[in-house]
């Protein structure tokens, strides 16, 4: 084997494991942002949606959306991939669509049951992530053919992640109470202190979520790479200053939750464009992304009236849509303030307005089955009482008295 | 003997602790509590402004010989006293009979 390929094996190995770590972020931030009487609940369903995204990927999702392309649909299924020589690759794929998975869990969290969480969580990693992801990111599907930009998944994971917690949390309803004659009331989380370790945990692996997506490192790769590490970077840094300043003037103070998911916002917004724009366009970008983010989060809250405990669906869903969208104004190669025109933006309007519908419908559908079948929302004692107690049987702070919320 | 309780301003705490020593009072219990009153606090929350009139408190409790008792309240009032809203309250009661456990002695030998 020559070195330039397995340097790049390397590399796709080593930013994998970055983005497997992103699963501790996601995790930190959803219990830091729930009660605590629900924090063993919410952890151990992140660690299953992990868990079951590896091996469902792996069995057959890898195939499904990498296989040879079936119609630029969906790639050709396979079960229990074993191909020596695209492991690196099998990984990698893996850990994104471990992410897409996990982002639903905060926005149903403290009220859905567990075992339905963990169909819905197959569900997502075998079957309605591969099949989007295959139009992307499958060199024969339909929206890689028009020229749809995605590099590292601001629509493929984000924004399908962030739909899918739409659907599901309207569908599931939102916590008792959360809304009075109306209003919207406040829930604190328990622990803000776990939500910003959370945020850095995420921050930490989107260094390997945007620059691992070049696949090499070789070559010319090595100088794309950093530039995508500086894009990544101030874009986050951009959109936790967004929505910083934003909240100091809409609130008075500025808010700590907020700002949190300003970061965040900046960081899913950049990640279609990553590697097709400018360090100031990603300046834009993430602070456009940070602002937005407040006034979704608001809206979503107050407007739709989806209870969203960790405003996922602003975070990854709107921010992903945005991001991806702008990559049609910003590109450097074919970007609307570039001389490309609206050709691009208007690639990216479908690739995001296809695979949002698509979400949406498919989540609705499985949302719908479930609630049928096993049910969505455990029974109001057990919400009341705490979700550790009933479906785990033990309370993660056992040494101290819970307080009523 | 009575018992003196005393819902404080936690910010206070320190200060009553020490003003009660000087007074040689030396033995008491405490611990934070919530409760409701009419001090209001303002929060933000995700965009989410409410005011909340259950609010953290320290509660000290207090068993001293009857000699003590116009010493203690009078330096509670004094040290623990803001002028705003919600300074707290005393509360005194009347205790039977109170014991040392390592000895097993009662009455006012006890509290000294």
């Amino acid at each position: 084997m020559d070195t330039n390929t397995a340097l790049d094996i390397m590399w796709v190995v080593i930013t994998g494991v970055f983005v497997f770590f992103m699963q501790a972020g996601f995790t930190f931030v959803e219990a830091g942002f729930t009660r605590s009487k629900n924090t063993l609940n919410i952890i151990l369903k992140n660690v299953m949606d992990f868990v079951i995204g590896s091996l469902a990927f792996w069995a057959i999702g890898y195939t499904l959306m990498y296989g040879d392309s079936i119609g630029g649909l969906i790639g050709t299924p396979s079960l229990f991939y074993d191909k020596i020589g695209d492991m690196h690759n099998l990984f990698f794929q893996t850990v994104f669509c471990a992410t897409a998975a996990t982002i639903v869990s905060g926005a149903i969290a403290e009220r859905t049951k567990f075992s339905t969480y963990l169909i819905f969580s197959a569900a997502m990693t075998l079957i309605i992530y591969p099949i989007s992801g295959s139009w992307v990111w499958n060199s024969g599907g339909w929206l890689a053919k028009l020229g749809f930009i995605d590099f590292a998944g601001s629509t493929v994971v984000h924004s399908v992640g962030g739909w899918a917690a739409l659907v599901a949390a309207t569908m599931v309803g939102p916590r008792i109470g959360k809304y009075t004659n109306g209003k919207s009331n406040a829930i604190p989380g328990h622990n803000m202190a776990y939500a910003a370790l959370g945020v850095f945990v995420l921050w930490f692996g989107w260094f390997g979520f945007n620059p691992g997506s070049t696949l090499a490192i070789s070559g010319n790769n090595a100088n794309k790479v950093a530039g995508i590490v500086i894009t990544t970077n101030l874009a986050g840094a951009a959109g936790t200053l967004g929505a910083l300043i934003l909240t100091w003037i809409k609130y008075g103070k500025p808010d700590y939750s907020m700002t949190l998911n300003g970061a965040l916002a900046g960081l899913v917004g950049i990640t279609a464009g990553c590697a097709a724009v400018s360090p100031e366009s990603s300046v834009i970008i993430g602070a456009l992304a940070g602002i937005a983010v407040v006034y979704a989060i608001e809206f979503v809250d107050k407007k739709l009236k989806i209870d969203d405990p960790v405003g996922a669906i602003s975070v990854h869903g709107v921010s992903g849509a945005l991001g991806t969208l702008l990559v049609g104004i910003f590109a450097t190669d074919g970007g609307l303030i570039n001389g490309g025109g609206f050709h691009l933006l208007g690639v990216q309007a479908i690739g995001v307005f296809t695979i949002g519908a698509y979400v949406l419908a498919i989540t609705y559908v499985l949302m719908t089955i479930l609630k049928k079948t096993i049910g969505l929302r455990v029974s109001e004692k057990e919400e009341i009482e705490g979700l550790d107690i009933h479906e785990h049987g033990m309370v993660a702070y056992p040494e101290l008295s819970s307080s009523e919320h | 003997m009575k018992k003196i309780e005393a819902i404080i301003r936690r910010s206070k705490y320190r200060a009553v602790k020490e003003a009660l020593h000087e007074v040689g009072v030396t033995f008491f219990s405490y611990w934070d509590v919530t409760g409701v009153g009419n001090e209001k606090e303002g929060h933000v929350y995700r965009g989410i402004s409410y005011s909340t009139s259950d609010i953290q408190r320290r509660f000290i409790s207090i068993v001293v010989n009857d000699n003590f008792e116009e010493p203690t309240i009078k330096v509670i009032l004094e040290v623990a006293v803001t002028g705003e809203v919600g300074d707290g309250k005393i509360f005194i009661s009347d205790i039977k009979d109170s014991y040392r456990i390592r000895t097993g002695e009662n009455g006012n030998k006890s509290l000294k």
